[in-house]
């Protein structure tokens, strides 16, 4: 009965999908149509969608004011760093949580997740006379190990509920085939938390890349990433849709599409023990 | 012309030898306005003058101000030269966070600064800080609205006047608003706005025993007066309305009279940005008979902060950007209307930027503004616009977010200003001045 | 199945991460105790002597901390609900077959990768601006007076820009557990002659109920410090400042590091309760 209906009902919800899917990307078509247009043409009452002069001019003022790669490298750096060192840090302490489990395990790693709750703003001061003591303000490795710490929580969590999901038979046979400690890991383990361990990659990258207070409050010059580099565009004075717009893309583009090329990887493993 | 180059020419030997052979890189914490980003851009000819190279942080001015703070209470040393405002420059320099400017270059004519200005970024007489940019506020008006209502606008009008005026201006129909005024919650967005109105009511912040004043009826008069004003000929969400947002409305035509920063006179007059660059008239801010008008005083300056270990390199930089030669750079540039305005007499002596035509009436308001004296009764504190306190920044923005909540109408003039007398009470408790 | 060894070595293998989140934990969390207990002005001077309870009296009896409160639930609870609503839809919705499945799958979760500060100003200026804003040339086409959302609708326009950036990592967690269901039991119910609601309210509903709870948990965590959406939209004016915000008017408006300090340590304690209460659902969850 419900085959007969089933090209309508195909055809209903592509269309449902399709404007839900629109609109919630709208936003983001408009701001990158928008860095393409004048600064008297963003502002156009009715607005203008594709018919008007396409101009590169933004991004060339842009470009000109600040230096995008350098703002994009440091981005690259901080959140491709955190992410290795957060990772490395996390797979052995959610390994062995998730297959040496003890009374406490679970204890931990609420305790773990609660370190994330804890008010940024609160402790800039002795975050800020910390950094000073320890010469680690403006470079990017003190900035990393922040941006690691204020995700790890996240990463170790997310790899927990992962590992998790592995049956413990398949370690145990492979325990009685006499596979030590580090065969264990690298023969039968890794390839069955491979996905897991990219999907979490992927998240921690996000998540560092568009990490906004540490970021901006802990860097000058040398270790400014793209977080600072949007900070000198917002509300300027005269029209700034425009130039915000090409600033916003530039500062966007980079992981949008690293997240569309890797989203089902990123899908893959994205479910923190959600799915039973 | 032949003694202008020799004079430039001199001025960069004499910057130079100062320097000595060693080349540093600056780093300068500036804000996003117009003026710093041209500075920015002509950055090549301090780097050729000098030899220093700069790097230069450019960020929003909240964004800004967090950073730099942060950064000099805590002695970070992030940066060589910050840009800061007329309220942080005392109270830096009374923490000894700020090197004094004494002993600047000759060339450099000190005594040229204008006096109001040069005053507001002192502390007992010596100099802290540079001036970058000067201003007052005052009104700008669109004279074809002006002239269509059949009104003349004075050079001197009255709150009174102002108000008939923007009333007779409204056209909601066609988006065009009598009155344009900030209503964004912030000390340095409404606030600055209100406390100036406040003087010419007769209203202080605080009495001779640093007591609140919200409770008296000179603020009620105030505040009354603004939300009528801005609910009958203030332009839709008029509460989310800083200085950008009213400029970018100024431009577009849809609004009647400004009353905001002189600086804004370049913007509107500007051809390329301003739909009404040729219909903009100037006039003193407005006053209400009691001696005292409602234009404030503020510049933007550059500071050094002191534990720089390039010193000498941020002198020598500063000393270039806020010289006689950094105006005439600019203007061979970018013309005289685009020269950063409001900071040396000579530069309003000269027939050249007497043309230009808000100049006149910037200097005036400048002039007119008188820090040490801003109220018409006396009071304990120094600062037009501002109390210069370290308390006044936090108080005034809470303050300002209750008078802004009471422009977008969700609370009377009567529980915003009680709120303010309780908030402020409350924190000057904290403080300790009672 | 553990044996000593392997738990001495599970333990080695914790200990980075536990030692790392130790000190993140409790080095700034001394400091901040520390200061609380001060009167730490930077402006004044800097520390300037004890301060006993001082700092947490004036910081709960102030007339902002009530509303402060209330504003990060209303926040939290706001956003909470219209993702998880509006996620359960989506994922539902994409679940069913349909033509260019992968295409919408991307347009969906795009406002994840967006970062929060561009986010919040492109919808604050380029939508909700009251003059200038999409929204504005929309609601004037329609004959109507654009809204003034960042003063009229201060904490429904955050809740919306906030789960717009929410939103795709709800849908892709939901959508997820929805594709894990049992087609069987489905089909089966189908054939009882169960209706499209009934079946949504007895299978689909309770087999998500794990993965709400996974992004209630997830979600709170980062929304208890909602900041970048505030700074930039409304700076905390028309009831939208939340704790965070507070704290952030007090360590840097203010120039108080020891009143701040003392918010901070309430925050600390007000996110334990909210975790508290959620792991003890969470955690049963997570057991099962």
């Amino acid at each position: 009965m419900a085959r007969a209906h089933a090209p309508a009902r195909k055809a209903l919800t592509t269309a449902l999908a399709w404007t839900a899917g629109l609109l919630i990307f709208f936003p983001i078509l408009w701001t990158v149509l928008t860095s393409f247009k004048t600064e008297a043409e963003a502002i156009a009452d009715p607005p203008l969608f594709l018919f008007f002069d396409w101009t590169l001019e933004n991004y060339a003022v842009v470009q000109e004011r600040s230096d995008y790669m350098r703002f994009l490298w440091n981005s690259t750096i901080i959140a491709g760093g955190s992410t290795l060192l957060g990772v490395l840090i996390a797979v052995p302490a959610a390994w062995s949580m998730a297959f040496v489990p003890s009374k406490r395990t679970k204890d931990i790693l609420l305790w773990m997740l609660s370190t994330k709750m804890l008010p940024a703003v609160g402790v800039l001061y002795p975050i800020y006379l910390i950094f000073i003591e320890l010469g680690l303000l403006d470079t990017r490795v003190g900035l990393t190990v922040v941006v690691m710490l204020i995700n790890l929580p996240i990463i170790v969590w997310m790899l927990y509920t992962y590992f998790r999901e592995i049956p413990g038979e398949i370690l145990e046979a492979a325990r009685m085939d006499g596979a030590d400690l580090r065969s264990e890991i690298l023969h039968v383990l890794a390839p069955m938390a491979l996905p897991g361990i990219a999907s979490t990659v992927l998240l921690n990258v996000i998540l560092a890349w568009n990490e906004a207070f540490w970021t901006l409050n802990l860097t000058a010059v040398d270790a400014a990433p793209l977080t600072a580099f949007i900070a000198s565009y917002s509300s300027p004075e005269g029209l700034f849709f425009a130039k915000l717009s090409a600033a916003s893309t530039m500062a966007i583009a980079p992981i949008l599409i690293l997240g569309w090329f890797s989203q089902k990887q990123l899908v893959r493993g994205l479910t923190f023990g959600a799915v039973k | 012309m032949h003694f202008r180059n020799a004079a430039c020419a001199a001025a960069a030997l004499s910057l130079f030898a100062a320097g000595g052979a060693m080349a540093e890189t600056l780093t300068i914490a500036t804000v996003n306005n117009g003026d710093m980003i041209r500075m920015q851009g002509l950055t090549a000819d301090f780097t050729a003058k000098t030899g220093h190279e700069v790097e230069w942080v450019i960020l929003e001015e909240n964004v800004l101000r967090q950073r730099v703070t942060t950064d000099i209470s805590t002695k970070g040393g992030q940066f060589d030269i910050m840009t800061i405002g007329m309220y942080e420059t005392p109270i830096w320099a009374r923490n000894g966070w700020l090197v004094a400017l004494d002993d600047l270059s000759p060339d450099y004519d000190v005594d040229d600064l204008l006096p109001a200005i040069r005053n507001g970024l002192s502390l007992d007489g010596t100099l802290y800080a540079a001036p970058f940019y000067g201003e007052s506020s005052m009104i700008m008006y669109r004279t074809d609205l002006m002239e269509a209502a059949g009104l003349t606008m004075p050079e001197a009008p009255s709150w009174d006047f102002v108000a008939e005026a923007a009333r007779k201006m409204t056209d909601r129909e066609n988006g065009v608003y009598g009155i344009c005024l900030r209503g964004k919650a912030g000390w340095g967005e409404n606030m600055a706005f209100l406390t100036a109105m406040s003087n010419s009511f007769g209203a202080r912040w605080f009495d001779m025993e640093w007591r609140p004043q919200f409770d008296t009826p000179q603020w009620k008069k105030t505040l009354t007066f603004y939300l009528d004003l801005m609910n009958e000929a203030g332009p839709p969400g008029a509460s989310s309305n800083g200085f950008n947002e009213n400029l970018s409305l100024f431009q577009q035509g849809k609004c009647g009279m400004w009353i905001d920063a002189t600086v804004a006179a370049s913007f509107v007059t500007n051809p390329k940005e301003s739909t009404v660059h040729d219909k903009v008239g100037f006039a003193l801010a407005p006053d209400a008979g009691l001696g005292k008008r409602s234009n404030w005083l503020w510049a933007w300056a550059l500071a050094i902060p002191t534990g720089t270990k390039k010193e000498a390199a941020a002198r020598q930089f500063i000393e270039w950007a806020t010289s006689k030669a950094y105006l005439e750079l600019v203007a061979a540039k970018e013309g005289w209307p685009n020269v950063p305005p409001g900071t040396r007499a000579s530069l309003y002596a000269n027939p050249e930027y007497a043309k230009v035509p808000f100049a006149e009436m910037t200097l005036k308001s400048i002039n007119s503004a008188d820090p040490l004296n801003p109220t018409v009764d006396p009071v304990p504190y120094v600062g037009v616009q501002f109390v210069a306190i370290p308390e006044f920044a936090g108080i005034a923005t809470e303050v300002g977010q209750e008078f802004s909540a009471a422009l977008a109408g969700q609370q009377t003039a009567e529980e915003a200003l009680a709120k303010a007398q309780a908030l402020t009470e409350d924190a000057m408790e904290a403080a300790g001045y009672r | 199945m553990a044996t000593r060894h392997s738990r001495a070595a599970a333990r080695m293998m914790m200990a980075p991460a536990v030692v790392l989140l130790l000190g993140w934990m409790l080095v700034p969390l001394t400091m901040t105790l520390w200061f609380s207990f001060r009167r730490y002005l930077p402006m004044r001077g800097g520390d300037l002597g004890w301060a006993g309870f001082d700092n947490y009296v004036r910081f709960v009896t102030s007339s902002t901390f009530w509303p402060s409160i209330q504003a990060t639930l209303i926040i939290v609870g706001g956003v909470l609900v219209v993702t998880v609503v509006l996620g359960v839809l989506l994922a539902l919705l994409l679940d069913q077959p349909l033509w260019g499945q992968g295409i919408v799958r991307i347009l969906v979760i795009a406002p994840f990768f967006v970062m929060p500060t561009v986010s919040a100003l492109v919808w604050k200026n380029m939508f909700m601006d009251p003059v200038n804003g999409l929204f504005a040339h929309l609601w004037r086409f329609f004959g109507a007076e654009p809204v003034a959302w960042m003063s009229e609708a201060s904490l429904q326009s955050i809740i919306m820009i906030v789960s717009w950036q929410w939103l795709p990592f709800a849908t892709l967690i939901l959508l997820t557990a929805i594709q894990s269901l049992d087609r069987e039991q489905l089909e089966a119910a189908e054939m009882d002659g169960a209706g499209p609601l009934s079946r949504f309210a007895h299978i689909i509903l309770p087999h998500l109920s794990r993965a709400v709870t996974v992004v209630i948990l997830i979600q709170t965590i980062f929304l208890l410090s909602v900041f970048a959406e505030i700074f930039v939209t409304t700076q905390g004016s028309f009831g939208t400042r939340t704790l965070t915000y507070l704290i952030y008017q007090r360590v840097l408006e203010s120039q108080n590091v020891g009143l701040g300090s003392a918010g901070g340590v309430y925050a600390i304690i007000l996110a334990n309760i909210v975790a508290i209460f959620l792991m003890r659902i969470v955690g049963k969850n997570l057991d099962a």
